[in-house]
């Protein structure tokens, strides 16, 4: 079972490869969207490469979870409600839900995608596996 | 002009591999401005027909129920340049599918040496999005791009009611290897 620290490479490296971003930016703490310019379209992206680089299976929907905001509600007045954070808490096990309950506000759900988030999600389909 | 960018399927292994032909002419507008007095094919334009050449071997592999969409070009490396009079051979690898979407290994060949190489992501549509914004027609798959693997079987089947009958599906990959040369038409499903 491989470190955290040599999936995190690996996991850089697969990021360098689908955002073209620097090895340098790609620290723990990076957000996906926030600080590496990924659009939606480079998710579908990572999950290949994720599937390819550690010979794992990615579920649909299990690592970026869709519709994260369709059911009315886990919103209101533009911020998630106690059951729309307890939503993102079940179905995004690996993120730092902290930090939006401090500001629910759902413009900042993308920032729960983190480069953390990804090999934390690896090491546990690792060790399941 | 029609936006087809391939002009027939030389070899089609469904869900694997298929390999297509462009010939460059200058009755093609787009060579005059591209550019005047030196006629070279666009490289955009060699991605359209890896695209067009992938997105139908993903669309297939799904029985054409999914609307496929070029959605990113991860990498694409350029070589050299074709010109008018020229025939481009285009080969491309299904390397993951998934529900959400494809990502094949596309290459372009000229003379048999490699012109171009590139990694192209396809998505499926959200159907009922897709159906919401553009209708239930398939506005991806139009009868006229489909009509050139429709071609290519049709020619299949005439070449095996002629007494030269093709190996059956799936059975005519043998050196089915990158070389970019043009060979007789192999596996059209």
């Amino acid at each position: 079972m491989p470190t955290y620290e040599q999936i995190f490479e690996k996991v850089q490296a697969t990021l360098v490869d689908a955002l073209g971003v620097d090895e340098e930016e790609v620290t723990s703490n990076a957000t996906l969207q926030g600080d590496l310019g990924a659009e939606s379209i480079d998710f579908l992206d990572i999950v290949f490469r994720l599937e390819r680089n550690f010979g794992i299976k990615i579920p649909r929907g299990e690592l970026f979870p869709e519709n994260l905001t369709a059911d009315p509600e886990w919103i209101a007045d533009g911020k998630l409600t106690t059951k729309g954070v307890d939503e993102l808490k079940s179905r995004l096990p690996f993120a730092d839900i902290s930090k939006i309950e401090e500001d629910p506000s759902v413009d900042k759900i993308g920032d729960l995608y983190t480069v953390d988030m990804l090999v934390q999600y690896v090491q546990s389909k690792l060790s399941t596996s | 002009m029609r936006w087809i960018w391939i002009d027939k399927f030389l070899e089609f292994r469904s869900g694997e591999f298929a390999r297509a032909i462009k010939n460059l002419t200058l009755a093609e507008e787009h060579l005059h401005d591209h550019f005047p007095g030196y006629p070279v094919m666009p490289a955009s334009l060699i991605i359209e027909g890896l695209a067009q050449t992938g997105g139908i071997l993903v669309g297939e592999a799904g029985g054409f129920a999914e609307k496929v969409v070029l959605a990113k070009i991860p990498r694409a490396e350029f070589f050299g340049v074709a010109c008018a009079g020229d025939q481009l051979v285009y080969e491309v690898t299904l390397t993951d599918l998934r529900s959400e979407g494809a990502v094949v290994e596309a290459k372009a060949f000229l003379n048999g040496e490699l012109l171009a190489d590139a990694e192209i992501v396809f998505a499926h549509l959200d159907n009922s999005r897709a159906n919401q914004i553009f209708g239930p027609k398939n506005f991806v798959f139009t009868q006229q791009l489909l009509g050139v693997l429709d071609l290519a079987k049709a020619q299949a089947r005439a070449r095996e009611a002629g007494g030269h009958p093709e190996p059956a599906n799936g059975a005519a990959e043998g050196g089915g290897e990158a070389n970019g040369q043009p060979r007789e038409p192999q596996t059209v499903a």
